[in-house]
């Protein structure tokens, strides 16, 4: 047929090409392409939304669950109406209404040049380069008055930046839980850090020694009840002992001067 | 439904299982077979990127360059596979993040690649897609069979729910920590294969070479 091809131009012409011709392999190239990037990016553009919110649900669901305020199929926004979200300058450690709260992304603000600080090779123990100027502070309420306060932390281990919550009381000392959502650490080892017993053991521990200095730490083995520093220490998982010292170092970073120890300083002195 | 197209969807499952038979796509196998809900997750994926992968290398079958081929089936595959990552992540977002990588992984999946190149090529898109559909079920059968043994001895529960009371829970269940490990779906699939073949003999492969059988005095 090629003749009523040429009789009647049109732009599917190609078609009749023999499969292995140059243009053609060029010709297909391209289309298959063209309509796989059309449909990907579509598709990607029309579900952007949904995503974005099953992200922020995520987050504020394990916000609630180491504040220990989440059932499995709770309702997530009803239950968070109990948390205060306010913006917290790391330098100063005061309160700061300058970035609205509730859309404020420490991890995306932690990447902005405007937003971030670099951290000096010497201090930088979570290995993590840089920080925000600004932390959201989350304050769990009961009848009005604030009972936790939930950081955002996050730093190195092994493999992979760790991100997750600690919960302290509002004496600024007293830890009641330390949760991650999300690390990429070697399932069974280092990840064994979403281990309900072993998350348990934090309950009740103190970040600071008496001289004010950062003495929470995960120790090598198991901690001997009665021992020196009990509580301050927390039994090092088997078998990961990079991830183990990962959770240390940022947990002596993000609650030293560089990170909260300024505001929980003035919580101390002042209360909430 | 034809005949014919009942024997497509149904061959993979048994006679002709992807996993069972060819024994491809194993890697994914031990991943997402922890427990059901991840295994069946895992199921759907599979099963739909390959049956529109299918269709529509199929529908293009006579215009692909021969050189190119494998580039472009690559090409339409990942583009599947992208977008069956994003309606997870839209839909399904606390079971998108235990499947993690692996949902990108199907891109490598041999059963895809595999379905495309010796079938969809050669096939009308009807066919091919119903094809593709028996494949990912045939895959999906095993990976339900393994996560089943898998989520019951390794946790004592089925998509859950408490079958067996654990020990942690005040029950008498001991479970099985191996289970929740790599290596057991490996012996899972190993015993499963095993017992296919016992059922179906014609499934034993010819063996490739016979060793020699030496006498004490022999030297060889």
């Amino acid at each position: 047929m090629p003749n009523d091809n040429q009789s009647k131009p049109s732009a599917w012409n190609f078609l009749a090409l023999p499969n292995d011709s140059t243009a053609k392999t060029f010709i297909m190239a391209t289309l298959v392409c063209l309509v796989c990037a059309v449909f990907v990016s579509v598709s990607a553009v029309a579900l952007k939304p949904l995503q974005v919110l099953n992200k922020e649900l995520d987050k504020k669901k394990n916000i609630l669950q180491v504040a220990g305020l989440y059932q499995d199929g709770d309702d997530i926004e009803a239950a968070f109406s109990k948390i205060d979200i306010k913006l917290i300058e790391l330098a100063t450690g005061e309160y700061t209404t300058e970035y609205d709260a509730a859309t404020y992304d420490e991890r995306t603000a932690a990447k902005d040049p405007e937003l971030n600080v670099l951290i000096e090779k010497s201090d930088d123990l979570a290995g993590i380069r840089m920080r925000p100027k600004y932390m959201p502070v989350y304050q769990v309420k009961d009848d009005g008055v604030v009972k936790q306060l939930i950081l955002p932390v996050n730093g190195y281990g092994l493999w992979s930046t760790l991100y997750g919550f600690i919960a302290l009381e509002t004496d600024g000392q007293t830890i009641i839980g330390l949760s991650y959502y999300e690390h990429g650490e070697t399932p069974g080892l280092g990840g064994e850090v979403d281990n309900p017993k072993w998350k348990k053991i934090w309950t009740g521990k103190k970040v600071y020694a008496d001289n004010g200095d950062v003495a929470i730490e995960v120790i090598k083995g198991m901690v001997i009840p009665g021992s020196e520093g009990e509580q301050h220490h927390v039994d090092g998982l088997a078998g990961a002992t990079l991830t183990s010292r990962g959770v240390s170092n940022m947990l002596e970073y993000w609650m030293g001067v560089e990170g909260y120890k300024h505001y929980l300083t003035k919580i101390q002195a002042n209360g909430v | 439904m034809s005949n014919d197209t009942k024997k497509i969807i149904l061959d993979p499952l048994v006679d002709n299982n992807p996993i069972g038979l060819q024994v491809l796509g194993v890697c994914s196998a031990l991943a997402v077979t922890t427990n059901l809900g991840t295994a069946l997750v895992m199921t759907l994926a599979l099963t739909s990127v390959t049956a529109f992968s299918n269709l529509s290398i199929s529908l293009i079958r006579n215009h692909v360059p021969s050189a190119i081929r494998i580039i472009v089936q690559m090409t339409i595959i990942a583009s599947l596979v992208i977008v069956v990552d994003q309606v997870l992540k839209a839909y399904v977002y606390d079971l998108s993040k235990q499947l993690s990588v692996f949902v990108g992984l199907i891109i490598t999946n041999c059963i895809v690649m595999g379905r495309a190149e010796a079938f969809a090529m050669k096939n009308p898109p009807g066919v091919s897609f119903f094809d593709g559909i028996g494949n990912g079920l045939g895959y999906g059968l095993v990976l339900m069979l393994v996560g089943t043994f898998r989520e019951l001895l390794g946790s004592g529960k089925l998509f859950g729910i408490e079958i067996l009371t654990t020990v942690s829970d005040g029950g008498w269940y001991v479970p099985n920590g191996l289970m929740l490990l790599p290596p057991s779906a490996f012996f899972i699939i190993g015993l499963l294969i095993w017992a296919l073949r016992a059922w179906r003999p014609v499934q034993v492969e010819t063996a490739d070479f016979k060793i020699k059988e030496v006498n004490g005095t022999e030297t060889v």
